[in-house]
């Protein structure tokens, strides 16, 4: 039934394939992680801003691709990405084919999701900061660049960090949607190596063990960075 | 007008989202049963969660930690392709379940929300205040009446924001099962987009439905919130 032989490092087994299809999911996770906290800075400054196309913009945004299924989203971005890619091109004054290749593709997919929900994570985090602290801010004659850094940065990364570690572990799960899309992440490593050894169970349990041993690692690791940050606040 | 009328019929919004309709009922489907069961099964995990009986903890304990720590995609494939792999459990009576699509994706969403449903009940039973479980023992309530009458009741309703959330997730998450060729609303709009190569049309067709399931859900989530706390309400 399972099949330890088959998961050796080398050329007769699967081994040394996981290892790469673990490493990319990683990179997924990694690189549409940080793009959708830069997008999510974007949204959070959109929505409080005081005006309202953009507010409403943002608010469109995060409640349609909350709304809908992830899969749907990766579908769009997978079938249309290039169409989008092509017409901006057409702008600039190319008129060749481009083609995004899987990574790029899975990075936005992964990315424009992940955004929804670390921007929700930051809104309320910058909304806890009291107006206080600004206002004693500008009145020491900050101006607005180190107001942002000095001031609320460190404290928004404070309090968002438990909340951007449960966005990275519902980003690092939604990394096996990409593998519709035919990039060779965890997932889509198990199901080319069942169809090879016609043994699914041995492949897909592999899959469970390596994103049950991810998931677990970095939650120790944001708990870690946790601590650290809250140094010098008590609760 | 009528001209108009036509060019809005012969639109590929207007013959997608019928389509795309049709597959409505499938997840539906799926909802109406994988959510009633997974509400009683997360209950029943949540109290075994905190009893006292240290075994029974312990390994509801890991299993919440395994199906929340994996995908629900590998949970999907490994009910699907995983267990139709193994040459018992085609022989056995399960095989009758487990060779349909719609049956493993009912079974893969029901072991998933219950994970997610017991760690949020068990965090309503916890948060019970000492002194209303005592006040129930000075009336002499027996364990099943004090279950029945204040520890459920109370932990229900204040966890009932949270487990909106996972009805939510588990609406979105529906739209997995598509991956066992189960035809629903996701799985009809990806046959879209590969035939017309327009996926823009599909996605609002398919999204407008998922919103709306969506909304009916918060609606529903909102109007119990409304009836369960009628201390909270403005006028009375």
């Amino acid at each position: 039934m399972f099949k330890f032989d088959k998961l050796v490092f080398g050329d007769a087994g699967w081994g040394d394939e996981f290892l790469i299809a673990t490493l990319m999911t990683l990179l997924v996770s990694i690189l549409s992680m940080g793009l959708g906290l830069f997008l999510a800075i974007i949204t959070v400054w959109a929505k409080i801003l005081q005006n309202r196309i953009t507010r409403f913009i943002a608010n469109f945004y995060t409640t349609v691709i909350r709304g809908v299924p992830e899969l749907l989203v990766i579908y769009l971005i997978f079938f249309g990405g290039n169409a989008v890619v092509m017409s901006i091109a057409k702008v600039f004054g190319y008129n060749k084919y481009i083609e995004l290749n899987a990574l790029t593709i899975a990075t936005i997919a992964i990315a424009v999701i992940s955004a929804t929900y670390s921007s929700e994570v930051l809104r309320a985090s910058y909304l806890a900061i009291s107006k206080g602290q600004i206002e004693a801010a500008r009145a020491l004659g900050m101006n607005k660049f180190s107001i942002f850094f000095k001031v609320i940065s460190p404290q928004v990364i404070r309090h968002a960090l438990p909340g951007i570690g449960n966005v990275w572990q519902i980003t690092l799960k939604d990394t096996s949607l990409i593998s519709v899309t035919g990039l060779v992440e965890i997932m889509r490593q198990s199901r080319i190596s069942s169809n090879v050894e016609h043994s699914p169970l041995t492949f897909l349990i592999t899959a469970a063990i390596l994103y049950l041993c991810l998931t677990t690692i970095s939650g120790r690791v944001f708990k870690t960075l946790e601590i650290n940050y809250s140094k010098g606040f008590s609760t | 007008m009528i001209e108009f009328l036509n060019s809005i019929q012969n639109s590929l919004i207007y013959k997608n989202f019928f389509l795309v309709l049709s597959g409505l009922d499938n997840t539906i489907l799926l909802l109406l049963i994988s959510l009633p069961l997974g509400f009683v099964l997360a209950l029943l995990f949540a109290l075994g969660r905190v009893s006292k009986i240290t075994l029974l903890s312990r390994t509801i304990a890991s299993y919440i930690f395994i199906i929340r720590g994996t995908p629900l995609l590998v949970q999907i494939y490994l009910i699907y392709f995983g267990l139709g792999s193994v040459k018992f459990i085609r022989e056995s009576f399960l095989w009758y379940a487990l060779k349909e699509p719609f049956w493993c994706g009912v079974i893969a969403l029901t072991i998933n929300t219950v994970a997610y449903g017991a760690e949020i009940f068990r965090g309503g039973i916890q948060s019970i205040e000492k002194s209303q479980v005592e006040s129930g023992l000075s009336l002499g309530f027996g364990k099943f009446l004090l279950l029945r009458k204040i520890i459920l009741p109370i932990a229900i309703r204040k966890v009932l924001p949270s487990y909106g959330n996972e009805l939510i997730l588990m609406v979105k998450a529906t739209s997995l099962v598509s991956l066992t060729t189960y035809m629903e609303m996701t799985g009809i709009a990806r046959k879209i987009m590969a035939k017309t190569f327009a996926p823009v049309e599909a996605f609002i067709a398919a999204g407008i439905l998922y919103l709306f399931l969506n909304f009916l859900m918060v609606q529903f989530v909102k109007y119990l919130e409304w009836k369960y706390n009628p201390h909270l309400r403005l006028n009375n």
